[in-house]
């Protein structure tokens, strides 16, 4: 903690020092691990994001910018399903196929997420569960995708997968920000990205993206490797294992 | 408490899985069937997703068979040759399965297939039982114990070409039937991550009219093999065999079945079979419920597929 104080204070005097001819103000992000590693006692994890923003000229202004901080994990096609009732019994009906949905994504902003800036803006820049562009990809009718899209947002964030954390950026002397947030165990493994957007009067001023990983190490890592690659010795491994458990025990209980 | 699944890729109360992996252990070893009815369900309420949850189960049901099939070998109570018979039916079945499995996931109906498929074979296996040892139970009460068990008397598979001898079924009939049945529940296995005792036993008893004694023995030792190449066949296939949980829940398994199997010497047979009908009946009822219910979530969603 000590260490990311003293980073903060040197982003600090370097913001107040900089001697940036450029109009817009600049950003400085750091965060607490480009890395973040799976292991069997994995619960989840914290991210730290911190930085300062870099005004032009050094002038600090009375009244910061809003921030938004959003952390996106790697996208995938997901084929989203809806239950109705035939014949007494809720089934699969209809589907809708979103071609590029995050396996993660949190904002976390000064104010409430809606007010920041216009629903354009929003979804250019992709702040807030509600801008996200999850490309449809069937022929549905505006209104159905869009019922498709809440069903799915609504699933995402109950498994903590999609959250929106208005108030969560905290921002001191309108010049250090930072912003902790939680990813469950659940998050999918891969390449991540955050992103910060310093936005004034439902203007985006300027943008950072910084990159990090989560990856599975030692043990979860064997064996999700050899899942994947040795599939044939891995099943063999597994029935191996259950058949030496299940005899073992015999053994032992036959002893007694 | 808490343990990250590798392949699952969620964490979890291991201290959870084991004692449910106990639980089911302990049915398994009492009345020879796999399980997996039971474990399947459990995991998915968990929060474990189905995939994994289904060939990590067959992965599990190896291991508490193995314990249990043991101790009934001991006692001499399996009959290899039909043993052998209904595992080649079996690991057929098991590759059909894959199959269906497959295009129905491809359609997204695989989730009501099986509830449907669990709540028909569930309700009416257990009806038959719950009937059967119930009469039984009467007439045990009315001091007529001596009434003669229907063995053998189903006419069609009396009349399948190429009869042969099982001697410790006590039976002279066509290998085809066995095998038939064990490709019946080998489907069942790879689709529903199920042993299938619970529809062999039964089968065995009344379709076959297999000796009782060798009944539960010769399921366990079926489904030790069949579970094994289900096992393999989604390690291969869809690669959702978590190794993790499977241990997991084995190591509450084995221990449960080891308690279940002498809680089964203790019991009378009539007993056993009228305990396991009312549970059979109980998940069924509880599956049918959670199929005309409305779903507290109406959009699920698949990966990449």
């Amino acid at each position: 903690m000590s260490g990311c104080r003293a980073f903060l204070l040197a982003a600090a005097l370097l913001a107040a020092s900089g001697a940036s001819a450029a109009p817009a103000p600049g950003l400085i992000t750091e965060l607490s691990q480009g890395r973040i590693e799976i292991n069997t006692s994995f619960k989840g994890a914290d991210l730290l994001v911190f930085g300062a923003i870099q005004y032009p000229g050094g002038r600090v202004p009375d009244e910061a910018p809003d921030v938004a901080i959003v952390v996106r994990g790697p996208a995938e096609p997901i084929t989203v399903r809806r239950k109705d009732r035939v014949a007494g019994m809720w089934m699969n009906t209809d589907a809708v196929r979103f071609e590029s949905v995050p396996g993660f994504y949190a904002v976390a902003t000064t104010g409430p997420v809606a007010q920041l800036a216009d629903d354009r803006t929003m979804a250019i820049y992709e702040i807030g569960v509600g801008g996200l562009q999850l490309s449809p990809a069937s022929g549905a009718s505006a209104e159905t995708t869009a019922s498709f899209e809440d069903g799915l947002i609504e699933s995402r964030r109950r498994k903590q997968l999609f959250a929106e954390l208005p108030g969560a950026v905290m921002v001191t002397g309108a010049v250090l920000y930072r912003a902790r947030l939680q990813l469950p165990s659940a998050v999918p493994v891969g390449d991540y990205a955050v992103e910060v957007h310093l936005i004034e009067n439902g203007r985006v001023l300027t943008s950072a993206s910084v990159p990090f990983t989560i990856n599975k190490t030692g043990f979860e890592r064997w064996i999700y490797v050899m899942a994947q690659d040795q599939s044939l010795a891995y099943g063999l491994v597994a029935v191996l294992a259950a058949l030496a458990a299940g005899g073992l025990a015999s053994l032992l209980t036959r002893r007694r | 408490m808490s343990v990250y699944l590798p392949i699952a890729e969620m964490s979890v109360n291991w201290l959870v899985i084991i004692l449910l992996g106990g639980g089911v252990g302990f049915l398994s070893g009492m009345f020879g069937v796999g399980g997996g009815f039971l474990t399947t369900p459990l995991l998915i309420f968990y929060g474990i997703p189905p995939a994994v949850a289904v060939a990590s189960s067959a992965t599990q049901i190896t291991g508490s068979s193995v314990s249990g099939a043991i101790a009934y070998w001991q006692r001499g109570q399996v009959d290899l040759k039909m043993g052998g018979v209904m595992v080649a039916g079996g690991v057929l079945g098991a590759g059909v399965g894959e199959i269906i499995f497959q295009r129905l996931q491809a359609i997204g109906q695989i989730d009501v297939t099986i509830n449907i498929i669990y709540v028909l074979f569930l309700s009416v296996i257990g009806g038959l039982m719950l009937r059967e040892s119930l009469m039984e139970l009467a007439a045990a009460k009315a001091g007529a114990g001596a009434r003669p068990r229907r063995r053998g008397h189903v006419p069609w598979i009396a009349a399948l070409p190429g009869r042969t001898r099982f001697y410790k079924s006590g039976l002279y009939i066509s290998p085809l039937a066995p095998l038939a049945l064990g490709m019946v529940v080998g489907v069942l296995t790879v689709i529903m991550g199920i042993g299938g005792g619970f529809i062999m036993v039964p089968a065995m008893l009344y379709l076959l009219g297999m000796a009782a004694s060798s009944v539960v023995g010769t399921s366990l030792f079926q489904i030790i093999f069949v579970t094994g190449a289900t096992t393999i066949l989604h390690a291969t296939g869809s690669k959702s065999v978590d190794i993790l949980l499977a241990l997991l829940l084995l190591v509450g398994g084995v221990a449960g079945a080891q308690a279940g199997v002498r809680a089964a010497q203790q019991l009378s047979p009539e007993k056993l079979r009228l305990a396991l009908a009312l549970i059979v009946l109980a998940v069924a009822a509880r599956l049918l419920f959670g199929l005309t219910v409305q779903p507290a979530e109406r959009f699920t969603h698949y990966g990449p597929a």
